[in-house]
């Protein structure tokens, strides 16, 4: 989960992180007010989890509460990259002398945690790897050791900060890598982390990414997702604690493991071809375990999304025999009663197959297709989908 | 022969006496493994039945292999609590330990992979979020069914559990030596380039079938890999060409960021190195058969 920049300021500042005062504000309104607030020169921010805020014309400067107010109007509604604003951060201003650039993250490939740093801050840190890549230094840090003041120092030293500065920058990598540590997060970035004309050092502008794995060992996690830009259908999977993302087309899909359903969203999009174009309106993966209660939740969430058609099932039974997930579907149009009204398109391979197939066909239910592989079940649920238009 | 496990291998289950261990013991006894014991800090000296079978529980990984002579682990541990267990394997020095346990913390990951390399990698890891391995036949370690498929000469990798089930049921007439999930995190122990590089050096290993998904770069890592050193065919399949950008389908390592990690991407990569890849997993396993008609 991406945190906005007020989220990673909030988080910064527990951890003693040195950042402005900001202030959220909803209204221009709420913006002049805030403004009032902090006095001064203030700088208004978009709140968007999408780089590129400032090109955009997402980040303005005010002068005064009223110019504060005025500025925002334009920023409020405004689209960056799909991203419309909603809330902006009304930020103290700081007379800024120089920028850098620090971040540490997970670094997949080589199974550790890097850092990376450079004394030219406030760019597209993309760019600089790609332009520049001597400007940028990227540090391992294990994952186990850390970042101590010792290895903040190599790390501020490798970025060719001004000497002067490393012993006021090396006890800030210290605290964003204890945000790091403390608060499970994948990516802490600084940019830009400034030098102000008054010789402080502070982080100006954060991004975080937490763990959502870690989210059992973090009670505040849950309160920082961003729910009026949660899809209501994901919200609703959610809740049921499925494992679903909404996607724009018209065939349902559940599937029994994360990797044969992206699978199913392929093969469907591919049958898709033949049939109008059509494709996946979802990703579901309900588990291996595929129990009736699960299977329920699942139909229950796709047959209420308006864009779905059709819905294929695509299960291969591994852990779970295929008696038992036909069992699963049949119980779960029991309890759906009415409410299933589009067509369901079954695939059932793996441990007992024949007694799973046999289960549905004797239920005899009127919107169930049994096909016996997976390319003519895409094909077949694409096809309904398609003449359902 | 087969990787990695064999009809030798002497299994012991951290977090046996827990419903899911104790329900995928019974189901690995049943497909013949070896299993030797449990660990269990809270029950140690006490036993267990399952499948008929008595097994004794110890308190610590490292009691169980002065007991039992058990060299691989199979951990079902909950997540709160794996980065202890599988630490605890490592230090014990076990041969194998296999990681079954989904959403375990990144860092939590990440410290025991480090742990693990500052020991020398005596242990090998498998997973986490794995459905484990199996060589059909000789023994089964994890959660993969063992009634899909026969031995055979093909030696299997996948980053993903039910396709890994998939593909070894459309290809139960020619069998597997064995077939292993490494598991869909961002940090996983054993790569596919762990598992390419002993089904070449393994002789009854014939072809390789490797299945990715996206996200990282692991296939693209592959390729480069296969080009550089396997002489045995390898057919390819790769999940997610439809998946949206910026969205985690499932596994918590399958997500398009930036545009890298593409499912195309990886094809190409795949391709390039001379492999054949299947555009859905039945023309994977066509491409294998068709493969073995040809050998």
């Amino acid at each position: 989960m991406d945190l906005f920049e007020y989220q990673a300021r909030d988080v910064f500042e527990s951890y003693g992180v040195p950042v402005l005062a900001g202030i959220t504000a909803d209204t221009p309104e709420e913006v002049r007010a805030a403004a009032e607030k902090l006095g001064g020169t203030v700088v208004v921010k978009a709140q968007v989890k999408i780089g590129g805020r400032g090109k955009a014309g997402g980040v303005k400067v005010a002068h005064n509460p009223d110019d504060a107010a005025e500025v925002s109007k334009a920023i409020f509604g405004l689209d960056i990259k799909g991203h419309v604003v909603k809330r902006v951060m009304v930020a103290a201003g700081a007379r800024i002398a120089q920028e850098f650039y620090f971040s540490v993250l997970l670094d997949r490939a080589n199974r550790s945690f890097l850092s990376l740093a450079s004394y030219e801050g406030g760019v597209e840190i993309e760019i600089l790897a790609v332009e520049r890549p001597e400007a940028l230094a990227r540090i391992e840090v294990d994952p186990v050791r850390g970042i101590d003041l010792a290895k903040a120092t190599e790390i501020a030293a490798a970025a060719s900060f001004p000497a002067n500065l490393v012993p006021k920058i090396a006890p800030v990598i210290v605290k964003l890598y204890e945000v790091f540590v403390g608060e499970d997060a994948t990516l802490v970035e600084v940019n830009p982390l400034v030098l102000t004309e008054e010789g402080d050092i502070i982080a100006l502008d954060g991004k975080v990414t937490l763990d959502e794995n870690a989210e059992f060992r973090h009670e505040g996690h849950a309160a920082l997702v961003d729910t009026s830009a949660e899809d209501p259908l994901e919200a609703k999977a959610k809740k049921s604690n499925l494992n679903y993302v909404k996607l724009d087309g018209e065939v349902g899909i559940i599937g029994n493991g994360a990797g044969l359903v992206m699978s199913t969203l392929d093969v469907v999009s591919y049958a898709g071809e033949k049939h109008g174009h059509v494709k996946p309106a979802n990703f579901l993966d309900i588990g291996g375990g595929a129990s009736a209660e699960v299977m329920t939740a699942g139909l229950d969430v796709i047959l209420h999304d308006p864009q779905v058609r059709s819905v294929f099932v695509n299960v291969f039974g591994g852990i779970t025999a295929c008696d038992a997930v036909a069992n699963g579907i049949v119980g779960a149009l029991e309890v759906l009663g009415d409410e299933a009204t589009k067509p369901l398109v079954v695939r059932l391979d793996g441990n007992n197959v024949v007694e799973g197939r046999q289960i549905l066909k004797d239920a005899g239910h009127p919107l169930v297709t049994v096909v016996d592989t997976m390319d003519e079940a895409a094909d077949k649920a694409a096809e309904l989908a398609f003449a359902a238009r | 022969m087969s990787i990695f496990l064999d009809e030798n291998s002497k299994i012991i289950v951290q977090g046996l006496t827990g419903s899911e261990g104790t329900k995928h013991a019974g189901r690995m006894l049943a497909s013949g493994s070896n299993i030797v014991g449990g660990v269990n800090p809270r029950k140690a000296g006490t036993t267990v039945e399952i499948e008929g079978t008595s097994l004794p529980i110890f308190g610590s990984v490292a009691e169980a292999m002065s007991s039992t002579g058990a060299n691989v682990s199979v951990i079902f541990v909950p997540p709160a609590f794996a980065k202890g267990a599988v630490i605890e394997a490592i230090d014990a020095e076990i041969e194998l330990a296999i990681v079954i346990t989904e959403g375990i913390p990144i860092h939590d990951s990440a410290e025991f992979w480090a742990h693990a390399k500052s020991k020398g990698n005596a242990t090998r890891i498998i997973g986490p979020n794995c459905p484990g391995i199996i060589s059909p036949g000789k023994s089964n370690a994890g959660i993969i069914p063992s009634t899909i498929t026969t031995a055979g000469p093909i030696g299997l990798v996948s980053k993903s559990g039910t396709l890994t089930y998939q593909m070894m049921f459309e290809l139960r007439d020619l069998g597997f030596s064995t077939a292993i999930g490494i598991g869909g995190d961002p940090i996983i122990g054993t790569t596919h380039i762990d598992a390419l590089a002993a089904f070449e050096a393994d002789p009854e290993t014939k072809a390789i079938v490797m299945i990715g998904e996206i996200g990282g770069d692991a296939e693209e890592r592959a390729a480069e890999f296969i080009q550089a050193n396997v002489t045995k065919p390898v057919v390819a399949y790769v999940a997610g060409f439809t998946a949206p950008e910026g969205k985690t389908m499932g596994h918590a390592g399958a997500i398009v960021s930036d545009g890298a990690g593409t499912a195309q991407g990886k094809k190409e990569a795949l391709e390039a190195a001379g492999v054949r890849v299947g555009k859905t997993p039945s023309e994977t396993a066509s491409l294998m058969h068709e493969l073995f008609r040809e050998l």
